[in-house]
């Protein structure tokens, strides 16, 4: 048993609170889910192992050497995944600050604050580790089976990507807290953490598109221009992809570089702890901010103002309206492909059909959830002299309008060389965001706005049915464009989708 | 649908009113509520005070019974019955990114009142509730008291015949309390019923003309403070507690006595 308020203790204190939340986090708090959940990830690992085996299988074919070209797919991909980590870092760490659920707890004791930023750093660590080797896992495993154990020296790199994406975004957000004040760097955080998310992705799309003509990242790494272009194999640069293959003496060098820097990085800033956890505190409440000056009521018909109410409550949550719009940063890459391909033909515009209408159902979900599950005074509008199917009539219509604005710029631009594709689009997008909202309203869950990032917790079920949806009504409408009568089958299968959330939708939120 | 409002004296009438979770909530009810009343609702934790009230406002559907508001069957004809109410609940649920003359439009939009009828009535809440100088503040930020005074002036911008509150005086520092009861009873005295429960027993006896006590959703006494008080002392003759006087017997004591009767307190 260690003793209270040392550094053993807090770490004790903060797995448990780790596992929890994780736990938690999975099985939506029921423990009768467990077996289903074991199940459920047994079945993921079995898959997710199958897909790595015939990805990593015709590379193992031709020998896999530390040539440039190989050194240049390992380090782009490393640093693919350790951009998600330092993005999924910079949140924690914010959340770490601005959390308020035991903090002041903590500081009011004569606990030392230096110890649970320890501890709590360490955490996000190996939190922000663990989720990127839960999926890269299955390819260091498949490429140990084909290539040799000395594979399994990749583990060793993840754990250090993780400490250094985690001192990283530690530097990044005690710099935001310093330079734009506790009050922006929420927001600010959030916004630099999607753009890291998104911007590497987005970039070697975009770079993929202008050189090879495809999405595909593979082909623009393993292309002759970009290996002409990197150092050579002795290279620095190329330690960490040395050490995932296997040469232990990197792997050390690695190591000790990305534990050395977390750890100098804790020691310089755990001293300001209190100070950045104290101010953040102060903005944990929000400031008061005047309105827009209208000092008359508009005339309004009940599904106006409701209508009115969504539009204007998005509008005005900057937070939410980034992590909303942030699932369209990934259709700035078709939109590229649609511009550099103006006069490609359809196989080349053909491809914008199912991210448009992926990317749209999406959007409708997460905007449907905002409206139904995160209305603010349900009991304001449950007592309101309006039919409940009214009220979700209204909330349809802002959430469909909204996606309707979002979409409809690149459906007329693709209107323009192909009308064909953009009709089959624009039935795709419709279809896609309908389903998406009917699936948030059948399980609507009260909670509240500041949830949405966690909104699928409550149930992994919508989630799941919301995601299939999308890509079911996403791959259908890119059949129905290329002119198959396979959509039909997709369509099918799409509307079973729908027809199994339907049935199995909690009826407790139907109860009023 | 033809659905008139008589002009019955009742304002609600509860008949076998019943509502079970995992153990019955509200167990019975019978509950009579003249118009132009000030009705308080007490009862312990858990009483069914809450749960009856929602049901009332059409928040929650009961399992059986009837509710009647000024005549119209609340059940059978929700939206009617809605547009004679409001609600206003312990925790003000108001729109931290609106500012109260926005809160205010909408609720208007809302109950579809007339744009101008509304902002009128809007000016003259937010003037008596003291948010004038608030009026164009978003909410985010605002105290206990400022929420529950938008949310208060959200429920009366429609002027609702039956007012019903739970706990409408929860954390409010005594400026706020007073100005919430200054309103409440102005109300009342402009025809308005108001049904409120209170765990303050002061304001209850202050403030209701009829008080009914609650308890394992069951009403088990119901009066004006003199009447409650006689019937504990008469309770008290039989039983030889209280030498049989009700004299300075407060509403505090009627209520422990009565919720002690039936176990409702440990």
């Amino acid at each position: 048993m260690s003793h209270p308020a040392t550094l053993p203790w807090f770490a004790r204190h903060e797995l448990r609170l780790f596992w929890r939340d994780w736990f938690s986090m999975l099985t939506a708090g029921k423990r009768r889910r467990e077996p289903v959940l074991l199940t459920v990830f047994l079945i993921f690992v079995a898959v997710i192992h199958l897909v790595a085996y015939f990805v990593v299988r015709p590379f193992a074919e031709v020998g896999i050497t530390a040539d440039k070209s190989t050194l240049v797919m390992v380090v782009g991909s490393a640093f693919l995944s350790w951009t998600l980590m330092l993005a999924q870092a910079i949140e924690s760490v914010t959340r770490a600050f601005y959390s308020r659920a035991d903090l002041d707890l903590i500081l009011s004791s004569p606990a030392s604050a230096r110890r649970l930023f320890a501890v709590r750093m360490a955490s996000i660590a190996m939190g922000t580790t663990m989720l990127t080797t839960v999926l890269a896992s299955p390819f260091v495993n498949a490429l140990a089976y084909f290539d040799g154990p000395r594979w399994l020296a990749a583990y060793g790199v993840l754990v250090a990507m993780g400490a250094f994406a985690t001192a990283v975004a530690l530097v990044v957000t005690v710099f935001m807290l310093r330079t734009l004040g506790p009050r922006r760097t929420r927001l600010a955080s959030q916004v630099v953490s999607a753009m890291v998310a998104a911007g590497f992705v987005i970039g070697v799309q975009a770079a993929a598109i202008f050189s090879t003509g495809n999405f595909s990242r593979i082909a623009f790494l393993s292309s002759d221009s970009v290996v002409a272009l990197a150092p050579e194999p002795g290279s620095l640069l190329w330690l960490p992809a040395h050490a995932a293959m296997g040469d232990l003496g990197a792997l050390a060098v690695v190591l000790a570089m990305a534990l050395g820097v977390l750890g100098a990085v804790m020691a310089v800033l755990s001293a300001k702890f209190e100070d950045h956890a104290a101010a953040a505190s102060s903005e944990a409440e929000p400031g008061r901010r005047k309105g827009r000056q209208r000092h008359s009521f508009r005339p309004a018909t009940t599904m106006l103002a409701l209508r009115r109410k969504e539009l204007t409550l998005l509008r005005r949550d900057p937070w939410l309206l980034s992590q909303t719009l942030m699932q369209m940063l990934y259709l700035l890459p078709p939109a590229l492909l649609l511009w550099h391909s103006f006069d490609g033909g359809v196989s080349v515009l053909l491809v914008m059909v199912p991210v448009l209408v992926m990317a749209s159902g999406q959007l409708a979900g997460g905007l449907a959830w905002i409206s139904v599950s995160g209305e603010d005074a349900p009991d304001l509008v449950a007592s309101a002299p309006v039919s409940a199917r009214s009220l979700i009539a209204a909330k349809i219509q802002a959430v469909l309008g909204s996606v309707a604005v979002v979409v409809t710029p690149l459906l007329l631009a693709l209107a323009i060389p192909e009308p064909r594709l953009a009709a089959a689009a624009a039935l795709g997008i419709a279809v896609s965001a309908t389903s998406g909202t009917m699936i948030q309203i059948w399980f609507r869950a009260q909670a509240r706005r500041s949830t949405f990032r966690r909104r699928q917790i409550p149930s992994r079920l919508a989630t799941l049915a919301e995601a299939l949806s999308s890509i079911l009504w996403a791959g259908t409408a890119a059949l129905a464009a290329a002119g198959t009568w396979i959509a039909l089958v997709l369509a099918v299968f799409a509307l079973m989708t729908l027809a199994g959330a339907w049935a199995i939708r909690p009826r407790e939120a139907h109860a009023v | 649908m033809d659905v008139s409002v008589n002009t019955t004296p009742t304002a609600l009438e509860l008949k076998g009113l019943t509502k079970c979770f995992d153990r019955p909530a509200v167990d019975g009810l019978e509950l009579t509520i003249q118009a132009g009343e000030f009705y308080a609702l007490l009862g312990p934790n858990g009483a069914g005070k809450t749960t009856t009230l929602r049901i009332v406002a059409g928040l929650l559907k009961p399992d059986a019974g009837t509710v009647s508001v000024f005549g119209i069957d609340a059940l059978k004809n929700p939206i009617e019955a809605k547009r004679l109410i409001a609600w206003v609940s312990d925790e003000p649920m108001i729109y931290e990114k609106l500012s109260p003359f926005e809160y205010l439009e909408f609720v208007a939009g809302l109950w579809s009142i007339d744009a101008a009828t509304a902002e009128a009535r809007a000016r003259e809440l937010i003037d008596w509730l003291g948010l004038g100088p608030h009026a164009h503040e978003r909410c985010q930020g605002f105290s206990k008291g400022m929420r529950q005074k938008v949310a208060l002036a959200g429920a009366m911008v429609h002027e609702p015949r039956l007012l019903i509150l739970d706990e409408p005086l929860t954390g409010l520092d005594a400026g706020s309390a007073r100005q919430v009861k200054d309103v409440l009873i102005e109300r009342v005295r402009g025809g308005v019923t108001v049904v409120m429960t209170t765990h303050i027993l002061e304001v209850a006896e202050r403030m209701a003309e009829r008080i009914g006590v609650i308890d394992k959703g069951r009403l088990i006494a119901e009066g004006s403070l003199a009447e409650l008080r006689r019937q504990v002392g008469t309770r008290g003759a039989n039983e030889g507690a209280n030498g049989g006087t009700s004299v300075g017997i407060s509403l505090e004591d009627i209520f422990l006595e009565l919720v002690a009767e039936e176990g409702g307190l440990a």
